[in-house]
């Protein structure tokens, strides 16, 4: 019987490729908006809703789902509020996150071998209602990662211009939040909650090596997810260890290949175009500079008719849409 | 100009009204009782020194700051309510136009027609049009692949304002379009928004320099410490020349003399 045949591992591949599908996708806005520790986060907080599951009898894919998803929202809603605090915060909620977790896990009567197939992922443990669950979560995700593509890119890539074609930004970015939360779950049977956020960013950042537009980012992320998640898996089954670390080692090993090729590519394209030289760039505001009206043959007084406007230590005369104060013998632009 | 002269207190003839208008930053006034009607087919500069508050008041007209005191109109109704934004383009003050993900100046350039784009819709054949031909007007056309981040300021500055001309918009909002782009992009710049302008698009442009621009304008409004201290024709009269650049090679006593 080889692997394949086996039930748990047949499962296990298809929990693998939705997670390397769907993470490096959510990952792929996260890392576009500078949000790459989002992921972590949401991990962190999950472990309170899988402790609660185990509590209360529940499936704790579905309470980690619920939970996440709050705690997302709440991430999203200090984020948004860009108070200083934010950031504090934001730490009690990680922080809270897993001690609650561990705690109620302890009150469930389960040890640390329960706790540690959500942290790091489990081969055996995906049970076939479990399946159900994480394919239709991350076909959910899959479907608005690319169907709204253009708008979530607009909105990670330049908030306040996307505010001005009208899209409801603050909606886009809590459906980010809540599809990263919705990832999380869906990655926590593979990869495990610890090791989530890794499977986000780091495709990502191995895909940026070598490709130099958004979608071929997004499509090489994805491909490098899926990879690293399948290949984990089988070799964590042949050497008996979490999936979690095989998948996320595989990622990075990755990553050091791709950060090795593409800076050999940079260095020889680099040497065969050089940099075009530019025209010096002019127009940069300069503090205040001294600019004088030639030829100005009106001398304003305080009774010459044009508008006076004060200004610092003396007044200009609004004169032909020009402010113009007195210097010396001449008349300044102000 | 084609703007329609009559009709002056309908406020649907306006592109943009601005009435009695304040902003608080901070909780510090920003900008004070500002008045501002603008009517279509009108190229207006808002000039005035940094920190005058001609950004806060362009934010403002396109929604991004809310006012403390009285309100814009944007073709008539007030921005809260507005909706219509594919009639307006706008061109933020920044030079940078890069996220952590690297993205193409097609890709950037395709964000600006987001405006007439339904959600779970595929790009169609006018919008793909629509992108090459703001490419072309900026003279980008050949730089579509490459990513933003790796093109020179002038060069980014152009793809915003490609990304806000192609959506064929009535009412261009441009801030500072012009500072630190070098002078083949002021040009082709200039060409863009003169070629727009002769299709009567309203324009309303912050610069500290107007530089190859200075002809297109009809109108100067000149903010100071957050209040208009002018506004009328640039040119009124020609009794004397417009120095727009700065004089580095001035005998007088120097620069930083005001
Ligand atoms: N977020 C902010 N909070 C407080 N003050 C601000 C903020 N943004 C700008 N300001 C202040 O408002 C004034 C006007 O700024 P701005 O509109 O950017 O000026 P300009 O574009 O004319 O250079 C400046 O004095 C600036 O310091
Ligand atoms: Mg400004
Ligand atoms: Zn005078
Ligand atoms: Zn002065
Ligand atoms: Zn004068
Ligand atoms: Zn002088």
């Amino acid at each position: 019987m080889t692997l394949f045949e086996l039930e748990f591992m047949q499962r296990a591949l298809i929990a693998g490729l939705l997670t390397g599908l769907s993470a490096p996708a959510i990952g792929t806005y996260l890392v576009q908006r500078r949000l790459s520790l989002m992921g972590d986060g949401i991990g962190h907080i999950a472990i309170t809703g899988v402790a609660l599951g185990l509590l209360t009898g529940t499936a704790p894919v579905l309470t980690a789902v619920i939970v996440a998803i709050a705690g997302a929202t709440a991430i999203e809603l200090v984020r948004a509020r860009g108070k200083a605090s934010g950031d504090v915060a934001l730490a009690l909620l990680f922080y809270g996150g897993i001690a609650g977790g561990v705690l109620l896990i302890g009150l469930a009567g389960q040890g640390a071998a329960t706790l540690n197939t959500y942290l790091f992922g489990s081969l055996t443990t995906v049970s076939a209602s479990d399946l159900y669950v994480v394919v239709g979560l991350a076909v959910a995700v899959l479907v608005i990662a690319i169907g709204l593509g253009p708008q979530l890119f607009a909105v990670c890539q330049d908030e306040e211009f996307a505010r001005v074609t009208g899209l409801r930004v603050q909606l886009l970015n809590l459906l980010i939040a809540v599809m990263a939360a919705v990832t999380v779950t869906v990655a926590m049977r593979t990869v495990g909650l610890l090791l989530v956020s890794a499977l986000m960013v780091v495709p990502v950042a191995t895909a940026q090596q070598i490709t130099r537009s958004f979608r071929s980012t997004f499509v090489t992320a994805c491909a490098i997810g899926v990879t690293a998640c399948l290949a984990g898996i089988i070799t964590s089954y042949n050497a008996n260890v979490a999936p979690g670390a095989t998948i996320v080692v595989l990622a990075l090993a990755g990553f050091v290949v791709a950060a090795t090729v593409g800076t050999l590519l940079r260095r020889r394209s680099g040497r065969i175009a050089p940099l075009d030289d530019e025209e010096p760039e002019v127009g940069v505001p300069a503090p205040a500079p001294h600019v004088v009206s030639p030829t100005h043959p009106h001398a304003h007084n305080p009774d010459c008719g044009h508008k006076k406007v004060e200004h610092g230590d003396h007044v200009d005369y609004v004169h032909d849409g020009h402010l113009h104060a007195a210097h010396g013998d001449h008349w300044d632009e102000h | 100009m084609t703007a329609p002269l009559d009709a002056d207190h309908d406020t649907a003839a306006k592109a943009v009204q601005v009435t009695d208008l304040s902003v608080d930053l901070g909780g510090r006034p920003v900008l004070r009782g500002v008045d501002l009607q603008i009517r279509p087919g009108e190229v207006v500069a808002v000039l005035g020194t940094n920190g005058s508050g001609k950004s806060t008041l362009i934010k403002t007209v396109v929604g991004l700051l809310p006012a403390a005191r009285g309100e814009v109109r944007l073709f008539g109704t007030p921005v809260p309510r507005f909706r219509q934004w594919k009639r307006v383009g706008y061109v933020p003050q920044r030079i940078t136009a890069a996220g952590g993900v690297p993205a193409t100046v097609y890709e950037v350039v395709s964000s600006g027609l987001l405006s007439r784009r339904r959600l779970f819709a595929p790009l169609g054949a006018a919008g793909k049009a629509a992108i090459e031909d703001a490419l072309r007007v900026v003279d980008m056309a050949d730089r579509r692949k490459d990513a933003v981040a790796e093109l020179s300021g002038g060069q980014q500055q152009r793809v915003l304002i490609a990304r806000a001309l192609v959506s064929d918009p009535e009412l261009l909002i441009l801030d500072e379009p012009t500072a630190g782009v070098d002078l083949a992009s002021q040009q082709i710049f200039a060409d863009a928004i003169r070629e727009r302008v002769a299709r009567g698009t309203t324009v309303v442009m912050v610069s500290h320099d107007l530089g190859p621009m200075d002809a297109l304008i009809d109108r100067s409004v000149i903010l100071r410490r957050g209040r208009i201290v002018y506004d009328g024709p640039p040119h009124a009269s020609q009794t004397h020349a417009h120095v727009h650049h700065t004089h580095a090679d001035s005998d007088d006593s120097g620069w930083l003399t005001s």
